[in-house]
């Protein structure tokens, strides 16, 4: 069973949604006993990274979190990604959850509209099997004015908005995706897929 | 670089997608849960629903149409008509919507737009727009379906709306609308070049030219149809590879949408 965290912030009916379309056993949930007992985590969010690091932290899930990011597949979508770095400076320096190193900026891409917003093309950095049984340079959906700054190596995918910036990123059992997989069409479902079948 | 989206639109009324030639002469045309999953198949980037109900409980039934595409549909949903709250707002995005679109509603309170923005970020508001040419080099707002000339400037609109928070516009000609004789490109230049939010444009497409014609002459990232698709005038895939193959940047889906079974969908 796969646990979407629910800590008030953002669309997590369309990340429910698109697991049971494709019959993958989820639960949408608040309850620490639920994401210990969970096989793999879902951490979704949209919105600002300190209101939404306060808000983990107000449901008490902030420590359940990291436990399940070191034991279990975890995955961490848009502002969820953004949450997995070490740091965010979204209108202030916030401590985010540490899971990798790396700081979460406010994108500046010369001549380009922020937010960084539509369907975006990958671009294939390192092995991550998140990404397996896709093609080289898939479209997926992006809404997001920040963005991620980490060590390459942890980079399984970049995109191209003024400068290379990590759409996807994966170490160990940690994943985290700065698109919405959930609104990225049968790409977006393949990388679900492949998620449920690592717990 | 982002793709050039191709967005199929649907009008809903009582739960039914219906079509109309410059807002009048209205026909129904085919269920919207499946037109959208069959959009979604084909490749659509984006799927606008606009409610046309009148009635109060025909508003419950959309929604439900809301929620059942949110369950199928795995791209972004924009939804519009009869949103006049910060409430409405909720109400969609909770049912599974992406975006809001605002129209009418937003002319009558532009503070609308500032609340939907800064409750739900400016990436769900969308500011739909009708506009309809005056003079040379000029456009006045249309609301309520293109009834009511609001002598309103279009230039100034878009400008305030993007001022107030609005993340994207969606211009639509009343001039072109229904015509298929292409987009209003002088309108859509004078628009693109007076804000900096992605512009969809609406209204008058009716060939494969007609959208090599509008990403290579205006700014617009994102191009709107209707009935071209509705009646399978054209297939989203044909425009994607026409668009692809002049040299644009799209999104073209892998696997081929199975038999062509739209016309079961039909009435």
């Amino acid at each position: 069973m796969i646990a979407i965290v629910d800590y008030g912030a953002g669309n997590i009916f369309s990340v429910q949604n698109a697991l049971k379309f494709l019959e993958i056993d989820c639960t949408l949930t608040s309850d620490p006993i639920f994401i210990d007992g969970a096989d793999g985590v879902i951490l979704p969010g949209v919105g600002a990274f300190p209101a939404a690091m306060k808000k983990l932290d107000e449901a008490g899930l902030t420590d359940t979190v990291k436990r399940a990011a070191a034991e279990k597949p975890f995955l961490g979508i848009c502002l969820g990604m953004q949450m997995i770095f070490s740091k965010g400076y979204e209108f202030e320096e916030c401590e985010g959850l540490g899971l990798i190193e790396g700081e979460v900026r406010l994108m500046e891409p010369e001549g380009l509209d922020i937010p960084h917003m539509g369907w975006n093309r990958l671009i294939k950095n390192n092995d991550c099997p998140l990404l397996s049984g896709l093609g080289d340079d898939e479209y997926v959906y992006f809404v997001h004015s920040y963005a991620a700054h980490c060590a390459d190596k942890d980079v399984a995918a970049y995109t191209d908005y003024g400068s290379n910036i990590p759409a996807l990123v994966h170490r160990g059992n940690v994943y985290g995706a700065q698109f919405h997989p959930e609104k990225s069409g049968q790409v977006g479902l393949k990388m679900l897929k492949n998620f449920a079948a690592l717990v | 670089m982002l793709a050039k989206r191709i967005i199929p639109c649907l009008d809903v009324r009582n739960g039914k997608v219906v079509k109309g030639v410059n807002f009048e002469g209205i026909k129904e045309v085919g269920d919207p849960v499946a037109l959208a999953a069959k959009y979604d198949r084909e490749g659509a980037d984006e799927i606008v629903f606009y409610d046309i109900t009148a009635s109060h409980e025909g508003r419950g039934v959309f929604l439900d149409v809301v929620k059942e595409t949110a369950r199928r549909v795995f791209v972004p949903l924009t939804v519009g008509g009869g949103i006049s709250s910060a409430e409405d707002i909720k109400r969609v995005l909770r049912a599974g919507a992406d975006k809001v679109s605002v129209n009418s509603s937003a002319v009558r309170d532009p503070e609308l737009i500032r609340e939907g923005a800064r409750i739900f970020g400016s990436q769900c508001i969308c500011l739909g727009v009708d506009a309809k040419k005056t003079g040379d080099g000029k456009w006045t707002v249309y609301i309520n379906g293109g009834r009511i000339d609001m002598k309103l400037d279009l230039v100034e609109w878009v400008k305030k709306a993007e001022a107030l928070g609005a993340g994207e516009i969606c211009l639509n000609s009343i001039d072109t609308d229904g015509t298929k004789a292409g987009f209003d490109i002088d309108m859509l230049n004078a628009v693109c070049n007076s804000v900096n939010i992605p512009v969809i444009a609406s209204g008058g497409c009716g060939s494969l030219m007609h959208f090599t014609e509008v990403f290579r002459e205006t700014g617009a990232s994102a191009a709107l149809a209707a009935s071209l698709f509705h009646y399978r005038e054209l297939k989203i895939p044909q425009v994607k590879e026409s668009l692809k193959k002049d040299g644009f940047p799209v999104r073209i889906t892998a696997a081929p949408p199975e038999t062509d079974s739209l016309e079961d969908e039909l009435f």
